[in-house]
């Protein structure tokens, strides 16, 4: 067996497995919580309308913060609409994709992905030192923080490296790369990359309760 | 003077062969070969020099097409390669010669060229119950090629079969068939794999190894590097839709009639090395992405046993839904009973509250 036989059918299965099981297990074992009663009398009615606006709201930051944190925010819709597109409108990405669910779609030119992975990358690079530099952001990151980094920055490189051929052998370079995803999706339930699905619960939920109270979403 | 005893180039002049035509013959294997063109005058000095190469061609688990192709070979013809710079002494498919008689031409050719001669194998060998599975005039393909082996100065495994166990040995192989050099571990051994393999490739190395005396460099899998360097991908005349995202989605549509990228169609040209997408077949005609087929990955090993032809190379190897389907029952008990722990937890703190 070959690394790349390995990358494509074990690894990938082992970590797929993991990957369901890990998040099911996080999102059932928060869900099924006691969940805290609001004893308060509710100040206005359709709380769960100021839940759906904090869905929105905090995609932005507070108009007073936008020179301390807008580059921050900017930075991250770099690296997660890169993410999105490359996964997405990728066409070796799609294919992958197609396998499982049965259908293909559009999909981008190369020299459009390669660009768009390129700049993703470089911003998950800016991310990084803006970590380092920054000694409050510093203080606050563990070891969670760059592991999470470490296995979404990954596949980018492995992935460009195997783009553009840059590896003295292509198929160990895509069984590098396809390794490289697998252990994203192994971390992905254990680490902050859980906030895929906890942002928009945690979203809901303060802008629910504040609007209980009748504050802002 | 008997014919072995001939150096190449007393045979050629005595055939009428000019040394321009010669020095052409050895510019068209040197540049096939990337072999650079100040180093050609020497190989053909030094193939001048030479004397025919006494050869044995073995044919086991095999199916005949790599002869088949061998005998498409147009630089240089096989033709050429036989009458002028090889001595085929044993080649059960192309000789006359059948029964104890042919048998009596490899003994004989073994023992006048004892440590010399050139052995090249075809098809695979099966190890299963002492290779038992695949026998010629009562002898197992196994001990043949100890036998044979033990006296070879240099093996060439021609096709995929003789250098990986090739379709012989797709799963569940069997009769256990493997290559050459799962067998053979202490002689030089070069690989020339392919379904078939190239012809100007197997024709190439020949001549070479008479040029130089040694077999040419190679790669991890003993593959000659001048001709297994890059990968189909690279060198593939549609690689430009690839980049510019654009690819046939069936045999029959619009993108396979302007002759887009296979990709999606399950070429691994990305993954396999051979010089097809160069040297093409059929004196430079045609080769299978020319032909509109992605490429299969036919001198990879194991390429048989990649979970199908026509699955695109980024797709997975799924094996069975049932893995995934258990790992989300795990995953929701799992969840279930963190949940019941951490509100007995809830109700100790709280005092049930």
């Amino acid at each position: 067996m070959t690394l790349l036989d390995f990358a494509r059918g074990p690894a990938m299965q082992i970590a797929i497995i993991i990957f369901v099981a890990g998040i099911l297990w996080r999102l059932v074992g928060v869900w099924a919580l006691r969940q805290k009663k609001d004893l308060s009398e509710a100040r206005q009615t359709g709380a769960w309308v100021g839940g759906l606006k904090g869905l929105f709201v905090h995609a932005w930051p507070y108009k007073p913060f936008v020179p301390k944190v807008g580059a921050q925010y900017i930075i991250g819709y770099i690296i997660h609409l890169g993410l999105f597109i490359v996964l997405i409108f990728g066409t070796p990405h799609m294919l992958f994709f197609a396998d499982i669910v049965g259908f293909t779609w559009w999909t981008l030119p190369g020299g459009v992905i390669t660009a768009v992975a390129v700049i993703t990358t470089l911003a998950l690079f800016v991310a990084l030192i803006k970590r380092l530099v920054n000694p409050v952001q510093r203080l606050i990151s563990n070891f969670d923080d760059y592991a999470t980094w470490f296995v979404t920055t990954a596949p980018f490189v492995t992935g460009l490296i195997t783009n553009m051929n840059m590896w003295p052998d292509y198929e160990t370079g895509l069984a590098i790369h396809l390794l490289s995803v697998w252990l994203l999706l192994i971390y992905f339930p254990f680490g902050k990359l859980m906030h895929s699905f906890w942002f928009v619960v945690s979203r809901y939920t303060t802008g629910s309760r504040f609007a209980r109270r009748g504050g802002m979403a | 003077m008997k014919e072995h005893d001939l150096t190449l180039g007393e045979e050629l002049r005595r055939q009428g062969i000019s040394r321009r035509s010669f020095l052409k013959f050895c510019a068209g294997v040197a540049s096939s070969m990337a072999i650079p063109a100040a180093m050609v005058p020497a190989m053909a000095d030094s193939l001048a020099q030479a004397r025919r190469q006494p050869a044995i061609m073995m044919a086991y688990q095999e199916c005949t097409g790599c002869l088949e192709s061998l005998t498409r070979s147009f630089a240089p013809t096989l033709e050429n390669l036989i009458f002028n710079f090889i001595s085929l002494d044993f080649q059960h498919a192309l000789q006359a010669a059948a029964g104890d008689q042919a048998v009596e031409a490899i003994k004989t050719s073994m023992k006048e060229n004892w440590g010399k001669y050139l052995l090249l194998v075809d098809g695979s060998i099966p190890l299963n119950d002492d290779g038992i599975y695949s026998v010629s005039h009562g002898q197992s393909h196994l001990d043949s090629l100890r036998e044979l082996g033990e006296g070879a100065a240099a093996i060439v495994s021609i096709g995929t079969c003789a250098s990986f166990g090739g379709i012989g040995a797709a799963s569940p192989n069997p009769t256990g068939a493997v290559g050459v050099d799962q067998i053979i571990t202490d002689k030089p051994i070069l690989n020339v794999p392919g379904c078939p393999p190239m012809p100007e490739v197997m024709t190439g190395v020949l001549t070479s190894f008479l040029a130089f005396g040694a077999l040419p460099e190679v790669d991890s899998l003993k593959r000659p590097r001048a001709f297994f360097g890059d990968t189909i991908h690279d060198r593939c005349y549609r690689r430009t839709f690839y980049d510019q995202g654009k690819f046939a989605d069936s045999f029959d549509d619009e993108g396979a009639r302007n002759g887009w990228c296979l990709y999606k169609l399950g070429c691994k040209g990305p993954i396999t090395h051979n010089a097809c997408a160069t040297l093409k077949f059929n004196e430079g005609v045609s080769w299978p992405i020319q032909s509109g087929h992605g490429c299969l990955g036919c001198s990879e090993p194991n390429f048989w046993d990649k979970e199908g032809f026509y699955k695109p190379l980024s797709a997975g190897q799924w094996g069975s839904a049932e893995g995934i389907a258990a790992a989300a029952a795990a995953g929701v008990a799992l969840g279930a009973v963190s949940a019941v722990m951490s509100r007995r937890n809830q109700n100790k703190i709280s005092g049930g509250k």
